[in-house]
């Protein structure tokens, strides 16, 4: 039995007067991967950025249709953008930890939230860098600067940062695309076990990637979500030409 | 050799005459300040105030209020610029103002000193009667810094990758959090390396303090910020031009030049090196 | 929903802002308020076109002629001096010179653009006056020509290090594309960057001028300060920034004197102001493009 965690009903987003999304209607399960595939520029990073509201930081953004998690809604102007964001944690295409220390990038989230005492904190952050398999690599220098770190441990240290907020999903733009093969394979064993305690969802232009590490695949293409099921359906019985077309390699 | 490559050898070293001629100037200038301070300059020199109307003694009282006249116009004017620096960066509307705002900025850079200081006059000695002193000196050389340290710290938060700001919000951080935990500290180096630049231009300006702060003459340290005071820049006018012993005077100019020079060079030797520094060594 | 926090915060950086645009309404208003007044006494007609300064007579006149051209000969002087030398250095460290060469040369520039104003005013005074009357056989050193020569040097930093960074900002394309064409470095130097760069350069030489007309120190030291047109460049001059600063100190507060010389800084900030929107107009020119 599967719950949903978010759900949008006619999601519709322009930037100015150009319309990006168009009528998107998504659920994302709980404690699944799902995957957004589709050619680039059509709109799968920009509908990825509407579950934690970074297309706000876009001048002249308009939003239409409703998306809920759980029973927040997240486009209500009662509701706490900074809230939307603690529970809906994003890893970004390029790893970009602050040139701060390791422990202060994973402590990040929760002392701007200032609801954690310094002891919870500590514990958290072992506890994060644990959940993100960075633990055992930086247990021994955790005041030295996160920028040393690898290219693939920036990455995972970025994931270890948004969980430290106990986020109930996880948003990942393209987060191996910057990486080499076996930082990537790394971090997709990564997501099979994070899965286990948060919805995940993953934009990736990597369709291989979607088939290996995702249970949901959604294609989108032009703005429209174009097919949505189970991943071994979509890649298997595509029920749209214009799916079979791009994992055929027709375009893209 | 045909006419082309003659033009391409003499052009080039007309080009390399100008650097030659332009370094060959200010050689000669640091040279001759050099020589004709190192003469003069004593441990004596620098801790002792001027003694039998200028033509013996040092230069203490003026140290102390060149000290006194930029640390309290930079504490002024640090805040007050970096604030200003977030605004336009960072909130930024509605956008006519910050339009204003960017050409009010740039129209003070452009000001002589001269005006700042007959400013400094009517508004901050004669209309809130501060009178002359450190106070009315402090508060016009802060207006002069003003701009600099706004178009250095803007320069350096604009300068902070977008990444980390986005990092910093999908995290659960407010704007105001961000500015203070993310770009400001990511910005802090080459704001302060702004800031000391500044300090250095503003350590060696008279016009501004001629009618505002300084003071001829006095044998006494400031006590308060409402006396008037010795400074370096002004000390040096005023050797050459008040006095009547020149040839006792001159000397001692030269003497508080030097001191003025290594001063002001250090602090942006110091600066300018660590701007360098810090483009090689960044990682963003 | 946004906390007091937040709208605290935003407020002070908006204040903060304000207040440059206060400041500089403040010099403007301050300007205007003291200067204003000696018009109704002076007509602004005889002001700007009688060339006699006797401010302290028993019947005073104020004929700032003498000033302006003193200003515009002193700052032209330096224009010749420094824009040369300055461009000829720029161009040189940009696109001639060795990495060695322009990685030295660049900050002892940015250095030197720090060197206090009044330093030069006495190296001009103690050092190069004397010579000058030595080498031209003149009564004075301190003149038109000496004052130029020094301004000039202090205006080289700030035209070599705005118009190198114009330089380099010129994208490596270019200069592969005219030499790729057969152009020598010089042809491609001047056919190619050059005008590439030339918005940057035209700002640059706009700052120093600027800067030239509104320094006081160096020509209040140098240039000799009689008040009178210079009928050549070994004739003593002063320019209005001098003026201000030498006879500020004799004026009473509010007196037609006073007024006077407030009247001249209207005229300074006037001409600094419009060379500033220029500049910036060539500098929008080159950012919109």
């Amino acid at each position: 039995m599967v719950n949903t965690r978010i759900q949008t009903q006619d999601l519709n987003l322009w930037f100015g007067n150009q319309q990006v999304l168009h009528n998107v209607n998504i659920p994302i399960y709980d404690r699944m991967v799902t995957a957004i595939i589709g050619p680039s520029g059509c709109g799968k990073s920009t509908l990825l950025r509407c579950f934690n509201r970074m297309n706000d930081l876009i001048p002249e953004t308009r939003i239409e249709g409703k998306i809920s998690l759980g029973d927040m809604d997240l486009y209500s102007p009662k509701t706490d953008v900074t809230q939307v964001r603690a529970k809906v944690g994003m890893v970004f295409q390029k790893p970009n930890p602050f040139p701060k220390s390791i422990y202060n990038n994973v402590a990040f989230g929760m002392v701007v939230q200032g609801k954690y005492s310094k002891c919870e904190i500590h514990i958290r952050v072992e506890e994060s860098l644990r959940a993100a398999w960075l633990w055992e690599e930086v247990k021994d220098r955790l005041h030295s600067p996160a920028m040393a770190l690898s290219g693939g441990q920036q990455q995972r240290l970025c994931i270890a940062r948004a969980l430290a907020n106990n986020p109930e999903v996880l948003l990942l733009d393209e987060p191996t695309s910057a990486l080499d093969p076996q930082s990537t394979a790394k971090i997709e064993e990564l997501c099979l076990e994070l899965k286990k305690s948060v919805s995940i969802l993953i934009v990736t232009h990597n369709i291989a990637q979607a088939g290996r590490i995702s249970d949901y695949t959604a294609f989108m293409y032009l703005g429209q979500l174009v097919e949505f099921d189970i991943t071994e359906k979509v890649f298997t019985v595509p029920a749209d030409k214009r799916t079979e077309a791009y994992l055929t390699g027709v375009f893209g | 050799m045909n006419k082309r490559k003659l033009q391409n050898f003499f052009g080039t070293g007309i080009l390399g005459l100008a650097l030659l001629i332009t370094f060959g100037f200010l050689l000669i200038f640091l040279i001759r300040m050099f020589w004709m301070g190192y003469g003069v300059l004593s441990w004596e020199f620098i801790s002792s105030a001027p003694r039998k109307g200028m033509t013996e003694g040092g230069i203490f009282p003026a140290i102390v209020g060149t000290f006194w006249l930029t640390t309290l116009a930079i504490v002024i004017a640090l805040p007050l610029g970096v604030f200003t620096a977030i605004y336009l960066t960072s909130y930024g509307k509605p956008m006519w103002i910050v339009k204003i705002v960017k050409i009010a900025i740039n129209t003070l850079a452009g000001t002589p000193s001269i005006i700042y200081g007959l400013f400094g006059m009517a508004v901050f000695v004669s209309l809130f009667g501060f009178d002359i002193s450190i106070l009315s000196g402090s508060l016009t050389l802060a207006i002069l810094a003003l701009p600099m340290i706004i178009n250095a710290t803007e320069e350096a938060l604009r300068s902070v990758p977008r990444d980390f700001h986005d990092a910093s919000l999908a995290l659960g951080a407010t704007k105001r959090q961000t500015i203070m935990r993310v770009m400001l500290p990511t910005a802090l180096p080459n704001i302060l390396t702004g800031t000391i630049i500044s300090i250095g231009r503003i350590a060696g300006e008279t016009a501004p303090i001629m009618f505002t702060a300084a003071t001829f003459y006095s044998r006494l340290l400031p006590k308060s910020w409402n006396d008037e005071v010795m400074a370096l820049p002004y000390h040096i006018y005023a050797l050459m031009t008040e006095g009547t012993h020149s040839e006792s005077q001159v000397p001692i100019a030269y003497g508080t030049a030097l001191v003025l020079l290594l001063m002001v060079l250090s602090i942006s030797a110091v600066a300018i090196y660590t701007r360098y520094a810090i483009r090689r060594k960044r990682k963003w | 929903m946004k906390s007091y926090k937040e709208r605290l915060f935003q407020a002070i950086t908006y204040t903060a802002s304000l207040f440059t645009l206060v400041v500089l309404l403040g010099i403007i208003y301050s300007l205007f308020n003291e200067g204003l007044p000696f018009f109704k006494v002076v007509p602004i007609r005889e002001f700007l076109f009688s060339g006699a300064w006797y401010p302290t007579h028993e019947i005073p006149v104020f004929g700032a002629k003498t000033l302006i051209a003193g200003s515009l000969f002193v700052t032209i002087g330096a224009l010749l001096i420094g824009v040369p030398l300055g461009l000829g250095s720029a161009i040189y460290i940009s696109e001639i010179a060795g990495t060695r060469l322009k990685e030295t040369a660049k900050p002892v520039i940015e250095l030197l653009a720090g060197i206090p104003s009044v330093v030069y005013g006495l190296f001009g005074m103690a050092f190069l006056a004397p010579m000058v009357r030595q080498w031209f056989h003149l009564d004075t050193g301190l003149n038109v020509f000496s004052a130029s020569i020094i301004l000039g040097v202090m205006i080289i930093p700030i035209i070599a290090s705005m118009s190198e960074d114009a330089l380099s900002n010129v994208p490596k394309s270019v200069r592969e594309a005219s030499l790729a064409l057969g152009a020598t470095k010089i042809e491609s130097i001047f056919r190619a960057v050059i005008p590439a760069a030339k918005s940057g350069i035209i700002g640059s030489v706009l700052l120093g001028f600027g800067r030239a007309v509104g320094e006081t120190m160096v020509v209040l030291m140098v240039a000799g300060g009689s008040a009178q047109i210079p009928k050549s460049i070994f004739a003593s001059t002063r320019p209005m920034t001098s003026t201000i600063a030498a006879e500020m100190g004799e004026t009473v507060i509010g007196d037609l004197h006073y007024q006077s010389l407030f009247a001249l800084a209207i005229l300074l900030f006037a001409l600094t102001f419009v060379t500033n929107l220029i500049t910036e107009l060539v500098f929008l020119k080159r950012s919109s493009r």
